[in-house]
């Protein structure tokens, strides 16, 4: 009976292409150096043109995109210092909504 | 392409630029607001370019306390920058307004034309404060959401290095997108991410292609 529903989709890997086009539309990146980033690549701190604006701006984007809030007492430099860690943020967010 | 002065509301003389030689359409450009408006500043002359070649006049002027305007910005508010762009509208006798992103706040409903990728207000003032609380922790001296509203509305408050008065850090927090007569040019249609995303100004010319063939479509 519920073989004519869609697959269902990682909502892991969801969160990750979501998590990876937005850092490509925030840093200009091409879809190659977008595809490089793993776990420990830094972001914020690590970056000089992510400022705390271009970072709000990036948060805000993803509260759209992925229709989640993220609160203000959520964000910290830990959770926004490497890819793997703002994407253990978003994943750990998603699954509690 | 022309440079000129307007006489703004404010009293003072503002600049404008303008590409301007008396045809029959005539866009009025309200800009993008705070950090928007220099990360869509070469995006929107780009765009005003393309319609000046397909023969519509536009003219985008600086909102008072911003870019060359000699008014300083604490004393500003939504209103004060919505009677200027009425008064510039006036002044250019424009027949059409194209405003960008925020721009479509300051929209006072006496012409008719589009808002591209409009944002309201509460929402950017959203982002700012956000990211002066992200400086702040950052700096070692957290500061909480809570607080940087009640200075802002107190006594004003400089956030991403506006210097905002109360009365437009009021306005900007309640600031909802006006119902309007503008009809919406969204940003998926431009077959690419908003450029105000961008950490770095930068510029995309398929993209200015494709809003200034929008408008004359619909300006049409």
């Amino acid at each position: 009976m519920a073989s004519n529903l869609p697959a269902i989709v990682d909502p892991s890997d969801d969160i990750e292409l979501v998590l990876r086009q937005v850092l490509c539309d925030v840093l200009g990146l091409s879809a190659e150096r977008a595809a490089e980033l793993d776990a420990e690549s830094g972001l914020f701190g690590h970056l000089p043109e992510l400022d705390s604006m271009a970072v709000a701006g990036l948060l805000t984007e993803l509260e759209d995109r992925l229709d989640i809030i993220i609160e203000d007492d959520e964000v910290d430099g830990e959770m926004l210092e490497t890819f793997g860690g703002l994407l253990a943020y978003l994943t750990d967010k998603r699954s509690d909504d | 392409m022309l440079t000129g002065l307007w006489p703004s509301a404010s009293g003072e003389q503002d600049y404008a630029l303008s590409f301007d030689q008396a045809r029959e359409k005539r866009v009025l450009v309200i800009p993008a607001l705070f950090d928007e408006a220099n990360k869509l500043r070469h995006f929107t002359v780009e765009v005003m370019r393309r319609l000046d070649a397909a023969g519509v006049d536009c003219v985008l002027p600086d909102l008072p306390g911003t870019n060359e305007s000699q008014a300083p910005l604490h004393v500003q508010t939504l209103a004060s920058w919505r009677a200027a762009m009425e008064a510039t509208a006036r002044h250019f006798s424009t027949s059409h307004v194209l405003a960008v992103r925020g721009g479509a706040m300051l929209d006072w409903g006496g012409l008719p034309g589009l808002r591209y990728a409009p944002v309201a207000a509460s929402s950017q003032l959203r982002g700012m404060v956000r990211a002066h609380m992200l400086a702040a922790k950052e700096a070692g001296d957290p500061v909480t959401r809570e607080e940087l509203t009640e200075r802002g509305l107190a006594e004003g408050i400089t956030l991403a290095g506006l210097d905002l008065g109360a009365p437009m850090f009021a306005a900007l927090s309640t600031g909802d997108l006006p119902e309007g007569k503008l009809a919406e040019i969204p940003q998926n249609l431009l077959g690419g991410p908003g450029l105000w995303l961008r950490a770095e100004p930068a510029h995309d010319p398929a993209q200015a292609d494709a809003l200034a063939q929008l408008v004359l479509e619909r300006l049409a």
